[in-house]
């Protein structure tokens, strides 16, 4: 067993672990991230994406004792003080999923691609996202969704848009 | 998805990695950035008695300018690298590769130490590493040894990295002010290179001074194309000249027959790759 | 009490709105409940020990040391769980004498394809059943494998099966001339054949093998704790499965409650009952503790049943002045080693539809199935009919090069003009509306047909390195999967209805309970739109359940684009059902005849004055049953059953253009086009959508995906590395717009879309990178068309001798890179 003291969306946990649990599982079985998905075996589906340390990672990629003494944040801390991310919004606007698995995953990179670069065009959206698949969409409206919230997030942008709705809300 | 049991350490510094490495015997391996070690330890295609985390280690995390050269940490991630000016400026071609690599969440996470000491043959670094003639610093329990690109790709996944050894830094000479590209011809975005091609040029009044030109998945090594560059020198940077230099890119390859490509369709993708990136760094 | 109604501000109808759907709230959250999140206290945890052979007796399995090690509660065989004369269900018997071998829940004498599970491990926890997986041995004396459909069929062929005595599954065949629906396309042939004026094109297309690859892998929990045993799976299906159950393992259907909790995703790959399904079953019955199986990724795409894989000959006859005569199709298709739930009859799905939008005055359809020792095939999204759409679309390319005619004025000779519809086909189905021209010219407007020709010409003319292909695929397809007669007529083991309920609740606010299962669809919001507009109640107040048989007793799940076609129609007779019921009351309340009252907006006014009472207050008052009519139940809760008449025939006119790189054989998709009718169209956010993710698996049938065995009959392609999805920087934007011309067949007019853009869209991309590379004598290229297959379609066009390619040979892809997962060697080994 090793130790492992990280804080998860806000929350400061120490845990004994096996030195094999993958961040993903840590998450999903130890702290009931179940928002958090396994999609596949070889890095190619992102559906496991969160934050580690402010930068995108597929938590199937990492071990949890790598993730010793760092931040993560996963798609439940997103939205802040009952408010959603734009993004997260962005993808109800735009229709940006159907079956919903790969969309946790999906909008933690994008959030992660809007932080490198505010302003992708098409392909740089297309880029930005090769690492999450998605089987639903054909990804046009999830290109849609990055690209109006990055508008929305644009400094300057209207306040209607800049307050999002309730997370809670659900009645759209 | 799960792997096998393995014991693990993170040690604070290289000699107490390579303590921990010699220590460990055969079963152990080292995780750097862990995007190509843990994929294989999902599948339980690998299973280590000991994994030990060089993630630790603050020394080998880092860019610096040192002399004529540019020393990049072994654990410097490939999204470091992508971001530093002094990449850049001296050794874009590392950095046009390493912009090939994998996905944003990968490039988080992979080192450039690492993807070196995988050895991939597929992989997209060992190729400008080759061409740019980067020296790689290795440390073991005597102290460091210097061994440059040319002798560091010895076979499939195999580098001159000895037992109980670790791959510290990697230096780079500087290109400053040379043409380059990297051409990257894969079946999805997701797929490795079929083949790639890191081409730097120097031109000089519109004549072809220098020219460095490596290839990524073209035997069981990154081979390093020396009849093209040789072709080039003197060479008009015109399309044609180029395309006929290019013609060589095959001297000294072994080239993979998989089911993306036959042996055949790689070695004719490495003549038109290698025109195509020679064309774009000369440009 | 009496209130005066509402001024009559009419609200703007919900149906037609682009409403963002209300299931997103949770989705984007992460507030979800996939299957493998449920965890109920004590589970134990599932591994399945499968066959690394394809093909192979199975001499001993030694459990001692995997029994043996941490936390594990047992290691069980097929004999040990009593359960190997148990088979999984087929539930489409094709023809009477069709050869149907016992599909077992784990492989007791000899494995009939690679992964099929051979030994279940339960433990404390999923890592400890992973771990002691690896220490059951089992002994295997390898058999030779039958992995050629051709070949499995010849005399002396080794069997999978040798107790059926035969390879062949069964062969179905219609002929229109024997059918009475049309002529005789033997007849067609031989007048083709002797008439100078006439033509006879044949090819040989191949479909290739598919794996749905839905996102969420599968997993079940089984619950045996209560009073009713609880499965919670990763299924489309639910209502079925719960049935299974019964026929399956003799559980009592009132003692099986089925949840299918959110699901990632089917696209009829969830259509099953799968072993592990009922393995779970069994072992939560033996252990009496809750059982959780998961699927890793790589066991999902080895052994979830696959889909496609069909060899097609097909012949077509046609005057030299373009009028086609005579179609005739001859089809193997690879069933895998068992039989799925209704794999014998995917091919079937396809018979009707091979004559597609032309009036072909003769058609005859022959398929064999056939067994061999790969995974399984069933319903993959189109489930047949995409594989007729590609043969048919593919050879009026044919004939069109054949007889030098542009292709779409070919097609547009061909096909049935809008005003001949209500139109009978050749083959017996009545479509009822459409009009493809109307679709075609707004597509080809769009497109810019004549622009990018002109441009092909200039490419060809110049040499370009770079040149255009254009491809077109005018589809239709029947869903709305169906008449419960028409499945009677051809053997499928269950009826085509589909279950509905509304129950008003005391405060006004609505339940529907639909027994279509949503996975990704949107059913939520598109229902809710329904109900709004037909109760006259906010689309807020309104809730759709599902998924859930204690909650949804009744209903035929989702799959072939049927949840609106069907599970629509069953909802606005039972809201119809309710409003009828609570006229009674509102009649009595505002004192006046039932015939004056008029119902609109939701409330019941006394036509000619302002009195009123809203539907919420019709609902409360009957709650209260302080004053209702004279012998009337206190509810206004209404069940229906629909049953269609006629499936329903979207249809529409999909174009590509391709780029294609002449030196590399690169295929970039530049540009797409489709204009479909779905009929009425109740949610365009949503129609788009269920659009854009069709398109996007056509495509990758087109140019990405396959499954290859190798010659020892393993899967090659058994990971996300080998098996390569299209991500987005792999697909264009696509320019998809929608006609509507609605459905008679059901009182909504909706033709369903959810596999429109699949059937659609691969022979638009074929056509399209033939079209490009014809020039330099290129006549077939197999699908996927990768960069490789074009360019060594090239070079063998233009007499240049090149390589076989190693199709069992791994390349490097994600995380793996260049170790193969199949034969792992260099610093792994």
């Amino acid at each position: 067993m090793a130790q492992v003291r990280v804080t998860v969306d806000g929350v400061n946990y120490a845990d004994d672990v096996e030195p094999r649990t993958l961040l993903v599982h840590y998450l999903r079985e130890r702290l009931g991230k179940t928002g958090t998905l396994v999609g596949c075996d070889t890095s190619n589906c992102g559906a496991c994406t969160v934050h580690l340390n402010g930068q995108s990672v597929k938590s199937c990629s990492v071990l949890a004792v790598q993730a010793d003494g760092g931040e993560v944040l996963t798609i439940e801390g997103l939205a802040r003080d009952g408010k959603l991310h734009p993004v997260q919004e962005a993808f109800n606007e735009h229709h940006a999923l159907q079956c919903g698995y790969c969309t946790p995953g999906m909008i933690m990179q994008a959030v992660d691609l809007l932080g490198d670069n505010p302003d992708p065009d098409e392909r740089e959206v297309r880029e930005g996202i090769e690492g999450n698949l998605c089987r639903c969409t054909g990804y046009q409206n999830i290109v849609r969704a990055v690209q109006s919230a990055a508008q929305k997030m644009k400094p300057g942008a209207t306040a209607d848009a800049q307050t999002p709705a309730s997370v809670a809300g659900g009645g759209n | 998805m799960i792997p096998a049991k393995f014991d693990y350490v993170k040690p604070a510094s290289v000699a107490d990695a390579v303590r921990a490495l010699r220590e460990g015997g055969d079963d152990a391996k080292i995780i750097a950035g862990g995007q190509s070690l843990l994929p294989v330890l999902r599948l339980r295609l690998a299973a280590p008695s000991l994994v030990i985390d060089l993630g630790g280690i603050p020394e080998l995390r880092g860019i610096r300018e040192d002399g004529d050269r540019i020393a990049i940490g072994a654990m410097t991630s490939y999204y470091d690298i992508l971001r530093d000016d002094l990449v850049t400026q001296h050794v874009a071609l590392l950095a046009q590769a390493t912009e090939t690599v994998a996905d944003n969440q990968v490039r988080h996470r992979g080192t450039l130490g690492g993807s070196l000491a995988h050895a991939d043959p597929a992989g997209d670094l060992g190729a400008p590493a080759l061409a740019l003639d980067a020296e790689m610093v290795i440390a073991g329990e005597t102290g460091t040894r210097t061994v440059p690109a040319a002798e560091f790709f010895v076979d499939y996944f195999t580098t001159a990295i000895g037992e109980g050894e670790i791959l510290t830094e990697i230096r780079f000479p500087k290109y400053t002010g040379w043409g380059s590209h990297y051409e990257k011809f894969n079946r999805t975005a997701q797929a490795w290179s079929m083949c790639a091609v890191a081409a730097a040029v120097r031109v000089e009044g519109g004549t072809i001074a220098e020219a460095r030109v490596g290839l990524t998945n073209m035997g069981t090594t990154p081979i390093r194309a020396a009849g093209v560059e040789q072709a080039l020198i003197g060479q008009p940077a015109s399309a044609e000249a180029i395309r006929t230099a290019a013609d060589r890119a095959t001297e000294g390859t072994a080239a993979p027959s998989d089911a993306d490509a036959a042996a055949d369709y790689r070695e004719h993708l490495a003549r038109v790759l290698t025109g195509r990136a020679v064309l774009a760094a000369a440009g | 009490m009496t209130t005066t109604a509402e001024p009559t501000t009419t609200p703007s109808p919900e149906v037609g709105k682009a409403r963002v759907r209300k299931e997103d709230a949770r989705l984007i959250t992460g507030r979800t409940r996939y299957t493998d999140a449920i965890t109920p206290q004590g589970t134990l945890h599932v591994h399945v020990v499968r066959s690394p052979l394809a093909h192979a007796k199975i001499l001993g399995v030694d459990k001692a040391e995997a029994a043996a090690s941490p936390g594990v509660i047992g290691v069980y065989t097929a004999t040990d769980l009593g359960v190997e004369s148990v088979g999984l269900p087929c539930a489409w018997p094709i023809t009477p004498d069709m050869k149907a071998p016992q599909r077992p829940l784990l492989a007791s004498d000899t494995v009939h394809f690679a992964g099929e599970g051979v030994a279940v491990v339960v433990a404390r926890s999923a890592a400890e059943a992973r771990d002691a997986a690896d220490l059951v041995d089992v002994d295997y004396e390898e058999m030779e494998p039958v992995l050629d459909m051709e070949a499995a069929l010849a005399e002396g062929a080794t069997l999978v099966h040798p107790d059926l005595g035969t390879n062949e599954n069964a062969t179905w065949v219609f002929d229109s001339g024997e059918a009475g629906t049309g002529g005789s396309v033997a007849d067609a042939i031989s007048a083709a054949e002797a008439d100078p004026d006439s033509v006879v094109v044949k090819r040989r297309f191949r479909q290739q093998r598919l794996i749905p690859a839905f996102m969420e892998p599968r997993s079940c929990v089984v619950d045996p704790t209560g009073e009713q045993m609880v499965i919670y799976a990763a299924t489309q299906i639910p209502h079925i499965l719960r049935t299974m159950t019964t026929v399956t393992m003799g559980v009592p259907e009132s003692k099986v409650r089925v949840i299918a909790p959110d699901v990632g995703g089917g696209f009829g790959g969830k259509i099953g009952v799968l072993p592990e399904e009922m393995l779970c079953v069994a072992l939560a019955q033996k252990l009496r503790r809750p059982v959780k199986w998961t699927e890793t990724r790589s066991e999902s795409l080895l052994a979830a049943h696959h889909g496609r894989d069909q060899i097609q000959d097909i012949t077509i006859t046609a005057k030299r002045d373009g009028t086609v005569t005579g179609l005739d199709v001859h089809l193997l298709a690879d069933m895998g080693a068992y039989l799925g739930l209704v794999g014998p009859g995917v091919p079937i799905l396809g018979a009707f539809m091979f004559n597609a939008i032309y009036r072909i005055p003769a058609l005859k359809f022959t398929c064999t199935n056939v067994f061999t020792t790969k995974t399984l095939t069933d319903a993959y999204r189109g489930a047949g009919r995409p594989e007729a759409t590609f043969a048919i679309e593919r050879i009026m390319d044919e004939l069109a090069v054949e007889l030098g005619r542009d292709p779409m004025e070919l097609r547009q000779q061909n096909w049935i003009p809008h005003e001949e519809f209500p139109f009978t086909t050749v083959v017996g189905l009545t479509y009822d509306s459409g009009n493809y021209e109307q679709a075609t010219d707004q597509a080809m407007a769009t497109f810019d047909y004549a622009g990018l020709r002109r441009e092909q010409e200039e490419r060809r003319r110049n040499g370009d390195p770079v040149q255009l292909g254009i491809g077109i695929s005018t589809f239709t397809e029947m869903c709305g999967l169906a008449p419960s007669r028409v499945l009677g007529s051809l053997s499928y083991g269950a009826g085509g209805w589909e279950a509905a309920s509304v129950r008003m609740l005391a405060t006004g606010k609505v339940e529907v309970i639909t027994g279509a299962s949503a996975h990704g669809q949107g059913h939520e919001t598109a229902f809710s739109q329904i109900v709004a507009d037909r109760l006259g109640v906010p689309f807020e107040d309104v809730e759709i359940l599902h998924g859930d048989t204690q909650i949804s007793p009744k209903g035929l799940d989702t799959y072939g684009s049927r949840s609106l076609a069907v599970g629509g129609p069953a909802i606005t007779m039972a809201v119809d059902k309710v409003i009828a019921k609570a006229k009674k009351v509102a009649a009595h309340l505002l004192e006046a005849a039932e015939d004056d009252l008029e119902f609109a907006n939701g409330s019941f006014t006394v036509r000619g004055t302002d009195k009123g009472k809203a539907i919420q207050e019709i609902a409360f008052a009957t709650f209260m049953a302080h004053d209702l009519p004279e012998g009337m139940e206190p509810s206004l809760d209404a069940d229906a059953v629909y049953d269609p008449e006629n499936f329903s025939f979207p249809h529409g006119t999909h174009l590509a253009a391709v780029e294609i790189d002449t030196e590399t054989g690169h295929v970039d998709l530049r540009k797409y086009v489709c204009v479909d009718d779905v009929g009425v169209v109740i949610n365009p956010l949503i129609v788009e959508g269920q659009v854009h993710g069709g398109l996007a698996q056509g495509i990758a049938q087109a140019l990405f995906e396959e499954a290859n065995y190798d010659e020892q009959g393993t899967l090659v392609n058994g990971t996300f590395v080998d098996y390569t999805l299209p991500s987005a920087a792999d697909l264009p934007s696509f320019d998809t717009a929608v006609v509507s011309t609605p459905a008679t067949t059901n009182p909504l007019g909706v033709k369903g879309v959810g596999e429109a853009g699949t059937i659609a869209s691969t022979p638009a991309i074929v056509n399209a990178v033939l079209d490009a590379v014809r020039q330099f004598g290129v006549t077939d290229i197999e699908m996927p068309t990768t960069s490789q297959r074009v360019w060594r379609a090239i070079q063998e066009a233009q007499g240049r001798a090149t390589q076989e390619t190693p199709v069992d040979t791994h390349s490097p892809g994600a995380g793996l890179g260049s170790i193969d997962p199949n034969n792992p060697q260099g610093e792994v080994q």
